[in-house]
């Protein structure tokens, strides 16, 4: 066990924490909006899925990865605004239509994948850019401000995504519509219009989750890559308790625990490592019983809105 | 002479009825569109994917081989949705109960068949029982989300049977031989279900699917905790206040699909493989779900939507070899059956509020 403990390895352990926090951050962030809103997107694997083909191909044919972003983008807003007509336009129920969603995302990107690609191939994704001065302070340089793009893009987000929610009318308006969209509704809000926005907005965010995964943090597309992260994601904004801030707190827990299990298996530690595999997601699961009783789940979560209700 | 808004009533009632039933086709018809972008011609595909499903002997006892773990899978997920809670966990708890069925059986070998067989497939029933109920009685005492936590849990079996398979549980041929392939030893024959058909892998698990969707259909309408978990689904409040213990109810149906999905694990390693291998359920978790979805969340109505979707992935793998089109095709046709069939409630809710306001 000593051995985890030497300088070095704590650096990297606490490097790679920062950068898989990237996916979830993105994708969790998304999710937030989405569920302050009233919608429960349980789609967001399948999104992310879809992000990461997209991002990859794209960025493959047109050697181009800013392009790669674009087109994950824009896939994530497609799968979101499917997920709209869905749970927003449909009422259907939102639990289900997201597993709905998340087969439609995996089998469409295995699709393309075994069609488009046939195997798997790797690409120069974002390399890391080491900012000036910062990144020179000795090794707080090397764990925070020598990442790529998309890392600097996952932190920012946070307090951008807590100005929005919090200080501008959209804000407050997304907040009434999750709490309580009768009344948001007889105050003017339009509470389709405002959910429209969170999901897809959500389904883009997702959708550069996965280019994050498939551009930058493994650098190749493969199917079913995600593996479940979309749920993790999901969990994230339950565990910090819909707030941009929980949510970076439960990443950053969660993606140290996966750090850490990484560098077990890394120096030989004798753990099985389908059992060190395990560890995030029983932390996941003993993260939700804490965060369970606390009530400050958006009254409307799950709800479909339709006027002249009540 | 029916009046006219009988007529419509009538017209609306049919509607409703139909529409679920029209999500297979109308998502057929998507694929079809894609499978023409692929330059393929999609009668041809279609024809290739139905007859390698139906069309011949061989063809269809593999689509009713697929069909039995898909139908056991979709009653524990009837029993859920029945009772209000969503269970995801159909693939965890499958994986647990063929590993326990495993390992008790190979561990008892020596018992006579009539007494290992049904332990074997209790223990299956248990243990996926136990990986419901984890997150059924997290769900009841702290308001844990059932959804986030069944996923947790398959993720979990998922690593756990990799584990055992490669370390305690594997073959030991497999070490002596040097492949390490990740499998267990072979089943005790005494725990073999029998095989219906010569020449073909259709087994007896199929028999007692059956016969576990017309005891569910009895159990969820002709008992009292059947009764009581259906209300609980229904209206949680007007069940509280009927003096409905919800929580426990709600628990309850977790850990019954988890039973269900368990057994389906059990017949799994017993009927087809006879050992635990890697990738044992494929997503039966997940195409479960959709079978019990299309079957309207009845026992009943999820026999012929297993028979089918069963058929659908035994037909793909067919459709894949012969036109080349990924049989990945078929998640994508599941996802978009479940996106149409919980779309298509918004008529009989529309309908049953109009009723509930005209008095």
């Amino acid at each position: 066990m000593a051995e985890l403990f030497t300088l070095p390895v704590l650096l990297g352990i606490f490097y790679s924490g920062i950068r898989l926090a990237t996916p979830y951050l993105y994708a969790a962030i998304g999710e937030t909006f989405a569920q302050r809103s009233g919608v429960l997107n349980l789609g967001v694997d399948g999104i992310m899925l879809m992000g990461a083909y997209t991002g990859f191909y794209i960025a493959m044919k047109t050697e181009n990865l800013l392009l790669g972003l674009l087109g994950a983008a824009a896939a994530g807003f497609l799968m979101g605004l499917l997920m709209a007509v869905v749970s927003v336009s449909l009422q259907a129920e939102q639990g289900i239509s997201g597993i709905g969603l998340n087969l439609f995302g995996l089998g469409l990107s295995t699709l393309l994948f075994k069609v488009t690609l046939g195997g798997v191939e790797s690409i120069r994704g974002f390399q890391p850019i080491r900012i000036p001065l910062l990144g020179q302070i000795p090794y707080l340089g090397d764990i925070f401000f020598n990442h790529n793009l998309l890392v600097y893009g996952a932190f920012l987000l946070v307090p951008i995504a807590n100005f929005i929610l919090n200080k501008t009318t959209f804000g407050l308006k997304v907040r009434a519509v999750g709490q309580n969209p009768q009344a948001a509704d007889t105050l003017g809000v339009n509470v389709t219009l405002i959910r429209y926005t969170t999901v897809c907005l959500g389904g883009i965010l997702a959708g550069i989750a996965g280019a994050s995964l498939s551009l930058a943090l493994i650098n190749l597309f493969q199917e079913n890559m995600t593996s479940g992260m979309g749920f993790i994601a999901v969990a994230l904004v339950y565990f910090g308790g819909w707030r941009p801030w929980g949510v970076l707190g439960g990443a950053l827990l969660f993606s140290f625990v996966n750090a850490l299990q990484l560098w077990v298996q890394v120096k030989g530690i004798n753990i099985p490592s389908d059992i060190a595999v395990m560890m995030p997601y029983i932390l996941t699961i003993i993260a939700l019983t804490f965060s369970g009783r606390r009530a400050r789940q958006p009254q409307a979560l799950t709800k479909p809105f339709e006027r002249g209700e009540n | 002479m029916p009046s006219k808004t009988e007529y419509s009533r009538l017209l609306n009632r049919t509607i409703e009825a139909l529409l679920p039933l029209l999500a297979v086709p109308v998502a057929l018809l998507i694929g079809a569109v894609m499978i023409y972008a692929l330059g393929v011609n999609p009668l041809q595909a279609y024809g290739t994917l139905f007859q390698g499903a139906f069309g011949n002997v061989s063809g269809f006892t593999q689509s009713l081989v697929k069909a039995t773990p898909l139908l056991l899978v979709g009653l524990g997920v009837t029993i859920a949705f029945r009772g209000g809670v969503i269970n995801i966990g159909g693939e965890g708890q499958l994986i647990v109960g063929a590993l326990a069925a495993t390992a008790f059986s190979i561990g008892f070998s020596d018992l006579p068949r009539i007494i290992l067989l049904p332990l074997t497939l209790l223990i299956a029933a248990l243990s996926g029982a136990i990986w419901g109920g984890v997150p059924g009685i997290l769900k009841a005492r702290l308001g844990v989300n059932e959804i986030l936590s069944t996923v947790m849990m398959n993720a979990i079996a998922l690593q756990l049977s990799n584990y055992l398979l490669r370390g305690p549980m594997i073959d030991p041929a497999e070490i002596e031989r040097g492949t390490q392939i990740a499998q267990s030893d072979l089943l005790p024959q005494a725990v073999w279900l029998s095989r219906l058909m010569p020449r073909t892998l259709l087994h007896s698990g199929a028999i007692l699917a059956l016969i576990m969707a017309v005891l569910v259909y009895i159990f969820l309408w002709r008992t009292t905790i059947g009764y009581r978990i259906r209300a609980v689904g229904l209206n949680p409040d007007a069940a509280r206040y009927a003096g409905i213990p919800v929580q426990f109810y709600q628990a309850l149906s977790l850990i019954l699909g988890g039973a269900f999905a368990g057994l389906a694990g059990g017949v799994e390693v017993t009927g087809v493989h006879h050992r635990m291998i890697e990738g044992l359920s494929g997503g039966y978790g997940f195409s479960g779900i959709v079978a019990a979805l299309f079957g309207k969340l009845h026992p009943l109505g999820a026999i012929p939507a297993s028979v089918l979707f069963g058929g659908l992935l035994v037909g793909a793998d067919r459709m894949q070899r012969a036109t080349q089109v990924p049989s990945a095709l078929i998640t994508v046709i599941l996802g978009l059956v479940v996106l149409f069939v919980v779309s298509s409630e918004i008529w009989a809710r529309r309908r049953a509020r109009r009723r509930e306001t005209r008095g």
